[in-house]
């Protein structure tokens, strides 16, 4: 694109918040039971923090694994990607980040992390508010919630309080910063209220991540992984 | 010279109507009130109605079915209204899709239909405006433009070839927001192109020191895109009370004096406002009939506007 520095972030916004959330609305409608599934899968990924025992880690680093490759087909590939001409690439660093999940699950040593209340706190919001965020909008419904392991910003949200809990280097860190401040941005633009709170929870994470570091290397399992 | 005057064809169905000719016609019953008011393309003279109807995010619906029936409900509301002009893009997500649907569902008999090609590449911009009549579901293009200049070397001549064949009637260039003006200008003065699609309003000016004044010297139509600044103008608008001078010109809203200010300017061949709401297309073509400001009056709203949005 020539003269890419004369574009603002309103030349890129292509479609309008209602278009955005009748998708998220029709996504829902399509998948519904999945969501309880869903519920289940947020729920491990909470105990695995609150109660950080090897088997319940492994565990939810699947859960999390899968819920990025979903996310990365279901809707962005197969559905965002109607309105958003760039979802395919949104769908591909997703199904990057789960494989990268994946990895970081394989490498989970034995020792367990203290648990730590401000991972707790994300995935926690993650799983039981962001969905009534939908209520809070203007016109919103809860038809429109967007749920832990279906939509992209409550996983990533959880993937953030999964990622400080257990100290993961910064590698794994790219893509849900980067998708933080893309969604950020796009709610921005479509003038939602929330917009701030993914940037600001992203920020959130990686400062208690880089001030966490402080802290002595054998608390950090990732560091230590299996021989 | 008046800033605007009704074609031959309008006044004779204003003449018709007058005369109770009105309900023996199912084309003229269809019309809005007042003729939706006509500029002559100035490369073949061919009248094209002042307002036209853009997609930018407006037709993006994907597959929403609701967001579809929407869209076709403001297409039938424009063509049943006068409207011909629609404006598109490959960049636009699913909008041509959407319109294909309409001009499916609809086959409006004078759709006037203008899309672009936004690809690196000519080969590319061939395929690609294959993919985009399909997408349309129309025989040929009336009018393609090179979207914001994307490798406008490449495409022109395509586009220049496939109108001297005959598979296209006209070819244009793209900008908007302000950007890349002296290309637009280098690009005018030098090819033999037909249309120019531009933003103007009462509050982004600058294409009437050049551009506009090229265009009519050149003769190539200017269609004007983002005339409400993506809805920013109307919004910061929204509230403040109409000044004496709207009723002079038949204003009752704000958007339709935004409106009458832009295909007010003799250079301009018409405006292509989006809207996914079938009141705001009706607004929007009222803004094509009746009287249009003369430049004393457009200098006043031009000024109202930067005082009060």
């Amino acid at each position: 694109m020539s003269e890419w520095w004369t574009y603002s972030l309103s030349d890129f916004l292509m479609f309008s918040s209602r278009s955005y959330y009748r998708l998220i609305e029709s996504y829902n409608a399509a998948i519904w039971p999945a969501h309880l599934l869903a519920l289940v899968a947020g729920i491990i990924v909470i105990g695995a923090i609150a109660r950080p025992r090897q088997h319940l880690r492994r565990s939810a680093g699947l859960v999390l694994a899968a819920a990025w490759g979903w996310v990365a087909w279901a809707y962005q590939l197969e559905r965002y990607a109607e309105i958003n001409t760039a979802a395919p690439y949104f769908a591909a660093a997703f199904a990057v980040q789960a494989l990268l999940l994946c990895w970081l699950t394989h490498r989970l040593g034995n020792a367990a992390p203290a648990p730590q209340p401000a991972a707790l706190g994300l995935a926690g919001l993650a799983v039981f508010a962001y969905p009534l965020l939908a209520l809070a909008r203007d016109n919103g419904e809860w038809r429109q919630a967007e749920v832990f392991g279906i939509a992209p910003d409550p996983t990533v949200m959880a993937t953030l309080g999964v990622l400080l809990a257990w100290r993961a280097p910064a590698i794994f860190w790219l893509i849900p910063v980067s998708w933080c401040l893309v969604s950020g941005a796009t709610l921005m633009e479509l003038k939602i209220g929330h917009a701030w709170l993914l940037p600001a929870l992203a920020l959130t994470a990686v400062l208690a991540r880089i001030m966490g570091s402080k802290t002595p290397r054998n608390l950090n399992s990732t560091a230590n992984p299996r021989s | 010279m008046p800033p605007t005057s009704p074609s031959r064809r309008h006044l004779l169905a204003s003449m018709i109507a007058a005369s109770g000719g009105l309900a023996l016609s199912p084309l003229l019953a269809a019309a809005p009130p007042a003729p939706l008011l006509t500029r002559p393309i100035p490369s073949t003279g061919e009248q094209l109605p002042v307002i036209g109807l853009g997609s930018w995010i407006t037709f993006n619906v994907g597959r929403d079915p609701q967001g579809r029936r929407e869209s076709v409900d403001v297409m039938r509301q424009f063509f049943a209204g006068g409207g011909r002009l629609i404006d598109s893009s490959p960049m636009y997500g699913s909008a041509q899709d959407v319109i294909g649907e309409a001009v499916q569902a609809l086959k409006p008999a004078r759709l006037f239909a203008a899309d672009k090609v936004w690809v690196s590449g000519s080969a590319r911009g061939v395929a690609q405006v294959e993919a985009s009549r399909k997408l349309w579901r129309v025989p040929r293009f009336d009018l393609l433009q090179v979207h914001n200049l994307l490798s406008w070397d490449e495409h022109l001549p395509i586009l220049l070839a496939m109108k001297r064949e005959g598979r296209l009637r006209y070819v244009g260039i793209t900008t908007s927001e302000g950007r890349r003006h002296a290309e637009i200008e280098k690009i005018m003065a030098s090819q033999p192109i037909d249309f120019v699609q531009i933003s103007y309003n009462a509050l982004d000016r600058d294409v009437e020191q050049r551009i506009l004044p090229l265009a009519r010297e050149r003769k190539i139509g200017v269609i004007v895109n983002r005339p409400f600044r993506q809805g920013d103008l109307t919004q910061a608008l929204a509230g403040k009370p109409l000044p004496g001078w709207a009723a002079d010109i038949g204003c009752t809203t704000w958007a339709q004096a935004l409106l009458k200010f832009i295909v007010s300017h003799p250079a301009v061949t018409c405006a292509i406002p989006a809207t996914s709401s079938v009141a705001h297309v009706r607004e929007n073509l009222l803004a094509g009939t009746g009287s249009m400001p003369d430049e004393a009056l457009r200098k006043r709203i031009a000024q109202d506007v930067e005082r009060l949005a």
